[in-house]
């Protein structure tokens, strides 16, 4: 596979502050990464970092091969981090203009790329004059000029209404199916889910995970149980080498697997011991779940 | 570098308030002197003619008009200090440097701007200082017209450090008012210093440290040309001693802190996180 973005023990430190601790991690190209993480574990820093506008501390991080520098890779990269920043008293086009510009691109990819999001009916329109969700998407024509070999997006819906968010998720997912590498900075858990294929999970400036999103546990799922026989099936599944972590909730039993079983080889099982289960489900943790217990199980 | 100068050209001519005072510091010293140097006639009592008193003439059209015109300078400071500050309110330093600006380039941008508009200022004030000259000399030797030219020279590197200056100040502080501010306190405590050192050392030591101060030697590269209308109106006017030439050591102390300015305005960048 071939690396787009290469991060080697970096670290960041602000002060007495530490953001980005020994974070080392690999972006191959065709994926589509998520950087996941509460509100301050580093994923900005570390994105800053790699765009140049944050000093690293240690470390070190190469773009591509190696062989091109982070100015000229920069070129070959389209990024908005945060909120969208342009030039208020611009018009969309003369602000898409000044970013050809700057990356050195022709002009005429303007339209192009303001048709893709949907700007191009007010491309003569002043930024300031613009909606939050049409700057984001503004923003997103913006990084999408030099049509980049990754594309990095850093809470991209933050402070979008439900239209918004689903014309930006809509957006990435169409640059996505196109093969664009994206990298997508975010704390909403059922975003990352919904577009990543890998995930990479900071606390505090630390990787606790880094790998497919579908792996990211080694989890082979649980069961919810009820059954007549309640104080039964508890004693049954403790003594049970399958059976890790239970949990009881009411009459509502939760039972953590160790090793794979699937519901009915379960079933016929407890059958054969005599308990006759009135509610089964097996279900396997969802993201939201898996990162809790991912934040959790590090808690110090 | 043409890419560096019509990127900071687009930021700065789409911008009205930039706009306006580019005008008011290029372009109206340009006219005043045109104006002033028509004749008036005030209520039909007298005609003021400003010309009458020699000061459109052949060398010294190109000292005086030079030593007025640069005080239009602090319009354009306003731009200078703007055009940092307000990369940083809206934020765009950050999203320039993320498109692939390097901040070297970014530093560069704007000080190519400054040289820019100092040239083409230096430029309109040749021209203007040339048809008003030639309207009012009867001098008509071109090696007379262009003695003193070096004002012209003086003036570009006087505009240039003073921008420059503007430029770190706005880079340090990152907001256009503040930026302003310190270079009015920069200002005063030039005086304050050189009254300390007056009052400790002596008057003439005081000055001679003083003209190493950055505003001072800008200051000292034009001297102010009235004592030079008198002299040339006195008979034996050669035998005062008033130096108002410009000199390489006055030129040298302004081109040095040009170049620490944009040093230093690049290496505060540089260390700077976004």
């Amino acid at each position: 596979m071939e690396p787009i973005l290469t991060i080697n023990n970096l670290t960041k430190k602000f002060g007495y502050l530490t953001a980005v601790k020994n974070l080392s991690f690999t972006i191959n190209k065709g994926n589509v990464y998520g950087i996941l993480g509460p509100n301050g574990s580093g994923k900005s820093t570390t994105l800053g970092i790699v765009l140049n506008v944050v000093n690293k501390t240690e470390g070190s991080f190469h773009w591509f091969d190696g062989n091109t520098t982070t100015h000229d890779a920069l070129k070959k990269v389209g990024a908005i981090i945060e909120r969208p920043n342009f030039y208020p008293y611009m018009t969309a086009a003369q602000n898409l203009k000044l970013v050809c510009r700057i990356k050195g691109v022709a002009q005429s990819k303007i339209e192009e790329k303001l048709e893709v999001v949907g700007l191009l009916d007010r491309k003569d329109h002043k930024f300031k004059t613009y909606s939050l969700g049409m700057k984001q998407r503004l923003a997103i024509a913006s990084a999408l000029l030099n049509d980049p070999e990754i594309l990095i997006l850093d809470e991209p819906t933050n402070g979008l209404d439900p239209q918004g968010i689903h014309q930006i998720r809509k957006i990435i997912k169409d640059i996505a199916s196109k093969g664009t590498t994206i990298l997508l900075a975010s704390h909403l858990l059922d975003e990352v889910e919904k577009v990543c294929s890998h995930v990479v999970v900071l606390r505090k400036g630390e990787k606790l995970y880094s790998g497919r999103v579908d792996e990211m546990i080694s989890s082979h799922g649980f069961f919810e149980l009820k059954a007549d026989k309640h104080d039964e099936l508890i004693t049954l599944l403790e003594n049970h080498a399958s059976f890790g972590n239970i949990k009881v909730e009411d009459q509502l039993i939760t039972a953590f697997l160790n090793e794979p079983m699937d519901a009915p080889t379960f079933n016929k099982l407890m059958f054969e011991k005599g308990i006759i289960l009135s509610h089964l489900v097996m279900r396997k943790e969802s993201l939201e779940e898996q990162f809790l217990q991912l934040t959790d199980n590090t808690e110090a | 570098m043409l890419r560096l100068l019509q990127l900071e050209l687009q930021k700065l001519l789409l911008n009205r308030a930039s706009k306006v005072l580019i005008f008011i510091s290029f372009i109206l010293p340009f006219f005043i002197i045109l104006l002033s140097s028509i004749r008036f006639n005030v209520f039909n009592y007298f005609t003021l003619e400003v010309g009458h008193y020699g000061v459109f003439n052949f060398p010294i059209v190109w000292h005086i008009t030079t030593f007025f015109a640069s005080y239009f300078k602090l319009f354009f400071a306003i731009v200078v200090v703007s055009m940092i500050g307000n990369e940083y309110s809206n934020k765009t330093i950050k999203q320039n440097l993320i498109d692939g600006l390097s901040k070297k380039e970014f530093i560069l941008s704007k000080f190519y701007t400054i040289v820019f508009f100092s040239a083409m200022s230096t430029l309109l004030i040749f021209i203007i200082c040339l048809l008003v000259g030639l309207f009012y000399s009867s001098i008509d030797e071109v090696h007379l017209i262009f003695r003193d030219t070096e004002f012209l020279f003086a003036y570009f590197l006087k505009l240039v450090g003073f921008f420059s200056l503007c430029l770190f100040l706005g880079v340090l502080v990152k907001r256009s008012a503040f930026a302003l501010a310190f270079l009015f306190v920069l200002f005063l405590l030039e005086w304050i210093i050189y009254g300390l050192l007056a009052w400790k050392l002596d008057e003439s030591t005081a000055t001679k440290i003083q003209n190493f101060f950055p505003l001072k030697s800008m200051y000292k590269l034009i001297d102010q040309p009235f004592q030079r209308i008198a002299i040339s109106k006195a008979p034996n006017g050669q035998d005062f001693l008033y130096d108002f030439g410009v000199h390489w050591y006055e030129i040298a102390i302004v081109m040095a802190w040009t170049a620490l300015f944009i040093f230093l305005s690049y290496r505060l960048l540089k260390k700077r996180d976004l």
